[in-house]
């Protein structure tokens, strides 16, 4: 599984925890992973499974309290990013590491034009002056293919529509020249249209750029069409993890191949009716002692109940974390 | 008129909606413009049947539908529900055919009340258009409750004790409540996470089947759409550009705004993915207070001709049941050009005739 050596960022035994009012919400349990350079990590998984979570505690993003890293190395350019203080931290966000957040409107600030942003952290991280950095911040909007690119950098961010704060977005992230570009669920808020315009420009934009980017969304078409490589998330852990094409040709764990069936699709055969997942997602109040999906889960056995699975290779860069073995046709085997 | 089985019977009949708000400005709050989030759109839903409304976020479904049920007064045109002109019914006429017409919204949490309970929720209707006892009343709550599965236990709970799936069934037990024939589903299942999101639309046709209920079901979902609705009608900045049968409309898109929003689904299948042709589309949509002159999709369609930019292209009836509003299918004789251009451009061609040869 993880080779530390040649990965950009290396996670491992992430453990995540919430203080709340009566208890605790365990959102991320010992999640491991890697980000090799210039590849697309998707990760997929529904609402509350601890996407957001697992990559705002790389960089020491969430509000402390109620959030509590509890358990994990994340390992990068050398360090480990757990232990970096908060000065060493703005460093890597700034220069190492671009973030991209779902709703652009709460990331830019409505009061400074779009320019001002842009070449705010080009001043500050990368020591430029101010003919250069607006050099540079036309350069980026052009980048991201926005019309007029010269002329725009003077407007406010409530001046540009939905698709473009989100370029605008995307520039301000790459505005460093990060080695890693995280991208949480960045066209969730925006119509197909234009969420096909911003996939298409992610597509440019690595082929000229060669970043790795970790792409967060909850729609299995998105990853289909973007991820090189894809982790499922659920209740708080990493359930399975493949390559992408492996992952939707032989899904291993009983919830992706049950998230698969239960997608309708504008294409092929129509299913009369929809495959169902009963029940609903874990609470997450504490360390689990069993495996996630086993409420919910058709397969279960005995000894779900009692453990919780490990991940565990099964071939082809493919792990999974369930007791259970399926052969290509998806009988139990 | 828009029969594609001749022998299915009409239940709401809409012709030439037209919806503005206006815009105001100044110390008088001078109208200086309008919103035009409907601008003339004409469909029918027949009884049992579930017709789609796709289109993207802005393009006016949500006030389509709205407007369909009155909750707002329209600004032109005839809605008729069940022969009744309800776009012109005087408000005590209508509070008495309330009943018949229900909504269900897209976010569950909003939509109730987080003060009452679970009874209290589903009951409001009943108190207000029923003079039932209150053991009847309750037997009616537990009977929609069962409808909707959820369980009797919770009749007494506050809805944040719920999950989005188990508001949303609230919500629809209580639209269910006074025995409705036509229930408008804005977005019902657009705030639910994927797992959940077939739970309710296998309710809602469950709950079609049973009750022979007919749907007006709003969704950005293409996916979904294609699931549940029998019909499809896809809107673009105030407009139908598009209206057929569900499998005609995702077999063969024929508006240039169709077959983009169309390539524009991503499918969970990355062989797929890897060799798609994908149409994108330029630019955004344009504001519903300005709309382009001509056609509403000249300023983004990748198909766009001279004519487009000046003339509105009318909905035509280009095979039996399917409607397509654009100048690409305006038969190779200029006459309809021509025409279109003289008259309104918003005749819809042989629409109204009853000798229409049809299908099946
Ligand atoms: N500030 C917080 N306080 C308490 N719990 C939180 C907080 N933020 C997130 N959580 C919980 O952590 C879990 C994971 O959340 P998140 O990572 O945001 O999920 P995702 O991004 O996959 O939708 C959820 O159960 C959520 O309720
Ligand atoms: N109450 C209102 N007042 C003014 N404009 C409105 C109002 N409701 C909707 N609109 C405008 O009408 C257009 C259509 O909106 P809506 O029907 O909500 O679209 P959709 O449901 O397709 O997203 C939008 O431009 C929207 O801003
Ligand atoms: S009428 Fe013209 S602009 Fe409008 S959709 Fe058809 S081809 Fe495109
Ligand atoms: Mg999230
Ligand atoms: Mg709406």
């Amino acid at each position: 599984m993880p080779d530390g050596a040649q990965a950009v960022l290396h996670v491992e035994g992430l453990k995540t925890v919430f203080k709340v009012r009566g208890g605790e919400v365990h959102a991320v349990n010992s999640v491991s992973f890697d980000i090799k350079p210039s590849e697309l990590l998707g990760v997929v998984g529904e609402s509350g499974s601890g996407k957001s979570v697992t990559m705002m505690s790389l960089l020491g993003l969430l509000p402390s309290p109620p959030a509590e890293v509890r358990e994990g190395r994340v390992m990068f350019d050398g360090r480990d990013l757990l232990k970096c203080s908060p000065k060493e931290l703005r460093e890597v966000r700034g220069l190492g590491v671009g973030f991209i957040f779902q709703d652009p409107m709460t990331s830019l600030n409505p009061v400074f034009t779009i320019g001002f942003q842009l070449m705010e952290p080009l001043r500050r991280h990368l020591g430029m002056n101010k003919t250069e950095a607006r050099k540079r911040a036309q350069e980026l909007l052009e980048l991201v293919n926005i019309p007029d690119a010269g002329q725009r950098l003077g407007d406010y961010p409530h001046q540009f529509s939905g698709g473009m704060r989100q370029r605008v977005m995307i520039a301000i992230a790459l505005a460093c020249d990060p080695k890693v570009l995280i991208a949480d669920e960045p066209t969730t808020a925006l119509d197909v249209t234009i969420q096909a315009q911003i996939l298409e420009l992610i597509r440019e934009l690595r082929q000229k750029l060669g970043m790795a980017i970790v792409w967060i969304t909850h729609d299995l078409g998105v990853i289909a069409g973007i991820a090189d490589r894809v982790m499922v998330m659920y209740g708080g852990q990493i359930v399975e993890q493949a390559p992408v094409r492996e992952l939707f040709a032989h899904p291993r764990h009983p919830y992706t191949r049950a998230l698969l069936k239960t997608v309708p699709s504008v294409l092929g055969k129509r299913a009369a009716k929809l495959n169902v997942i009963e029940g609903q997602p874990p609470m997450l109040i504490e360390t689990p002692a069993s495996c996630p999906f086993r409420p919910r889960c058709v397969h279960a056995v005995e000894r779900c109940a009692r453990e919780n699975p490990l991940r565990r290779p099964v071939g082809n860069g493919h792990d999974v974390a369930c007791f259970r073995d399926f052969d290509a046709s998806g009988a139990v085997t | 008129m828009f029969d594609h089985a001749p022998s299915q019977k009409t239940l709401v009949e809409v012709d030439g909606l037209k919806l503005y708000f206006p815009i105001t400005a100044g110390l008088f709050r001078r109208r200086v413009g309008d919103v035009k989030a409907v601008d003339g759109v004409s469909f029918n839903i027949y009884q049992g049947e579930t017709l789609g409304l796709v289109g993207e976020s802005g393009c006016g479904k949500s006030t389509c539908g709205r407007a369909l049920l009155r909750l707002y007064n329209v600004t032109d045109g005839s809605i008729r529900i069940g022969g009744v002109d309800i776009a012109r019914l005087s408000a005590d006429a209508l509070r008495r055919m309330r009943p018949t017409m229900q909504m269900v919204f897209q976010d569950p949490q909003a939509s109730l009340n987080p003060r009452m309970t679970v009874a209290g929720i589903i009951g409001e209707p009943l108190d207000e258009h029923t003079t039932l006892s209150r053991a009847e009343k309750l037997a009616r709550i537990y009977e929609l409750m069962d409808a909707v599965g959820l369980s009797r236990d919770f009749a007494n709970r506050y809805p944040h004790a719920f999950s989005g799936g188990q508001r949303q069934r609230i919500g629809i037990a209580r639209a269910l409540a006074l025995n409705p024939r036509f229930i408008v589903c804005d977005e019902p299942i657009a705030a639910l996470d994927v797992s959940i999101q077939a739970q309710v639309v296998n309710l809602l046709e469950e709950l079609q089947d049973r009750l022979g209920l007919t749907y007006l079901f709003i969704s950005h979902d293409l996916s979904m759409v294609r699931h549940i609705a029998d019909r499809v009608a896809v809107m673009y900045l105030g407009k139908i550009v598009e209206l057929a049968t569900r499998e005609a409309l995702y077999e063969r898109p024929m508006h240039p705004y169709t077959q983009a929003l169309l390539s524009a689904v991503p499918e969970p299948d990355p062989v797929h993915e890897a060799s798609r042709r994908r149409i994108i589309l330029t630019g955004d949509v344009p504001s519903p207070a300005n709309p382009p002159q001509g056609c509403n999709f000249c300023t983004r369609c990748p198909k766009v001709m001279d004519i487009c930019r000046r003339v509105e292209p009318a909905s035509r009836e280009l095979e039996p049941g399917r409607f397509v509003a654009c100048h690409l299918y305006e038969t190779a004789t200029t006459a309809g050009a021509t025409a279109a251009e003289n008259g309104s451009g918003k005749t819809r061609l042989s629409t109204n005739n009853p000798t229409t040869q049809q299908g099946v």
